[in-house]
């Protein structure tokens, strides 16, 4: 749809709409470039204030995944006027907090009247113009890690469902809400050939971009993958959401899962929520870059999960 | 019979109806299930399969499925297995007195594991039965058969650290403490050799 929308140019744009990347980048001068994006969606959480966390931290990551740090915020917001304004209050303290965890300032913002709650920010950062992380240039021998368990759709499915566990809702609401700011900072001590956040289209959609654009094969080892509590068996019990079949119809012909279980694909196509960083670094940083992100404290769970290699048939082989 | 007619609801909804129905079900009853895209027809065939029914599809019009469940004999055992039953193995080896008989009665508790009518929800392995997931095990063939019945097979990450065997893992996931502890806190039975 997009495609049909006059285009832009412009010689200071380096990053636009046409490499699917997560935000704009405009260079100011050879110093600083900005970073700008913007994202909202309705409530996935029934707690108002962990709403408001995870709406907000899922807006900031397009920043720390293009390898900038997130500098401004702007509320962007709809609540009916029937539900009581207290609950508007702890989405925005939700949010607040988090821009606050981030190092950014936020700054007001916009709310309008509509029938469902909407919430999310638009981001703005700052980057160094030669240290963007740009979501293609994987090089064969670069290994691949992922900063967060996923399972998020599965988990929200089945919590629509009412069957989800005390545990698993908890994990996969502290995973959502947990920001990429570490992540980002320890992996920009290395080269980072490549860097995406995980989201809509699921950890092997996302894989597919990369490898795509990169002209390279991912071959990933699929017990190396890091899930949520119960969203394997949740998987299995059908609680898989509409975009996980989307998904996997997307990218069919691009993956090579040879005999692997039905239910790995349904994980690995689920569409996440404020997903990790999936980094594609030199396969010599590996174990340094692994032994610096999990002294960093990370509150979610960080593997090495495949290795990029010469492009094949397939842009994914996964076992 | 029952029908659930799940036409006209999105997810989970079918599967929530379906799940109902099947709790509700008598022995030898068969659930009827209806449903209108093919993603209800997935979720629904999946939770039937896991649920341990025979499940049949036809598709019945432009887009329209009919979707059998028939628990049968698997019925009297499913109730039972809505109890989570989790094994636990710490070593390569089964019992004290010889390491050498232990580890033949170490396999040989493996593939009775692995011919259980109800199998277990989770394998869990730590210590030296970390081996036992990886490249030269003999149990590779029951865990791999088990893991593809729904068995989740989960092998400590430190204990293969330790042994060197992060590489050689043939079968399951990696897992954690947090993971391991959660698994043993929420299952009904721990089964260990």
């Amino acid at each position: 749809m997009l495609s049909e929308l006059p285009g832009f140019t412009d010689p200071n744009l380096i990053v636009g709409i046409e490499t699917s990347d997560d935000a704009a980048i405009y260079k100011i001068n050879d110093e600083v470039a900005m970073i700008q994006t913007l994202d909202f969606f309705t409530p996935i959480v029934d707690d108002p204030y962990m709403f408001g966390q995870i709406a907000a931290a899922n807006s900031l990551s397009d920043v720390w995944a293009m390898g900038g740090d997130p500098k401004v915020a702007l509320n962007i917001v709809a609540f009916p006027a029937c539900l009581d304004v207290a609950i508007l209050g702890e989405i925005l303290k939700g949010g607040a907090d988090k821009v606050k965890e981030a190092g950014a300032v936020l700054v007001g913002g916009h709310t309008i009247q509509d029938d469902e709650p909407k919430y999310g920010l638009s981001v703005s950062g700052f980057v160094h113009p030669d240290k963007i992380f740009k979501n293609y240039g994987c090089q064969a021998g670069d290994a691949l890690i992922l900063t967060k368990q996923i399972g998020s759709g599965i988990i929200n499915t089945a919590i629509k469902g009412e069957i989800a566990s005390e545990q698993a809702i908890t994990e996969a609401q502290e995973t959502m809400a947990a920001l990429n700011k570490k992540a980002k900072e320890v992996a920009a001590k290395y080269q980072v050939s490549a860097c995406t956040d995980i989201t809509g289209f699921g950890l092997l959609g996302h894989c597919a971009e990369m490898a795509g654009a990169s002209n390279v094969t991912f071959s990933l080892t699929a017990q190396d993958i890091p899930l949520m509590a119960e969203a394997a068996s949740y998987a299995k019990m059908g609680f898989i959401p509409a975009g996980a079949y989307k998904n996997r119809e997307f990218t069919r012909n691009q993956v090579d899962a040879g005999d692997l279980p039905e239910y790995y694909l349904d994980l690995f196509y689920d569409p996440q929520t404020s997903g990790g960083l999936l980094l594609s670094v030199p396969g010599a940083q590996k174990e340094a870059l692994m032994s610096d992100l999990l002294g960093a404290g990370l509150s979610t769970k960080v593997a090495v999960i495949g290795e990029v290699q010469d492009k094949q048939e397939k842009l994914i082989n996964l076992r | 019979m029952i029908t659930v007619d799940a036409r006209g609801f999105a997810c989970p909804e079918p599967v929530i109806r379906t799940k109902k129905a099947l709790d509700v079900a008598g022995t030898d009853e068969v659930v009827e299930v209806l449903v209108d895209n093919e993603i209800s027809l997935a979720n629904v065939s999946k939770f039937g399969n896991d649920a341990g029914a025979k499940v049949t599809t036809k598709k019945v019009g432009d887009g329209h499925f009919r979707v059998l469940l028939e628990l049968g004999e698997s019925r009297s055992s499913q109730k039972e297995t809505d109890q989570r039953t989790i094994a636990v193995i710490d070593s390569e080896t089964m019992g004290e007195g010889s390491e050498e008989l232990g580890k033949v009665l170490m396999k040989g508790f493996v593939y009775a594991l692995s011919q259980l009518d109800v199998l277990p929800d989770k394998v869990l392995f730590y210590n030296g039965g970390a081996k036992l997931t990886c490249t030269g095990s003999d149990s590779l063939e029951d865990l791999q058969y088990m893991e593809g019945e729904g068995v989740e097979i989960m092998t400590c990450g430190t204990c293969l650290d330790f042994f060197k065997l992060k590489e050689e893992l043939s079968v399951g996931q990696v897992t954690n403490m947090y993971s391991i502890v959660e698994a043993m806190n929420s299952a009904d039975h721990i089964m260990k050799p």
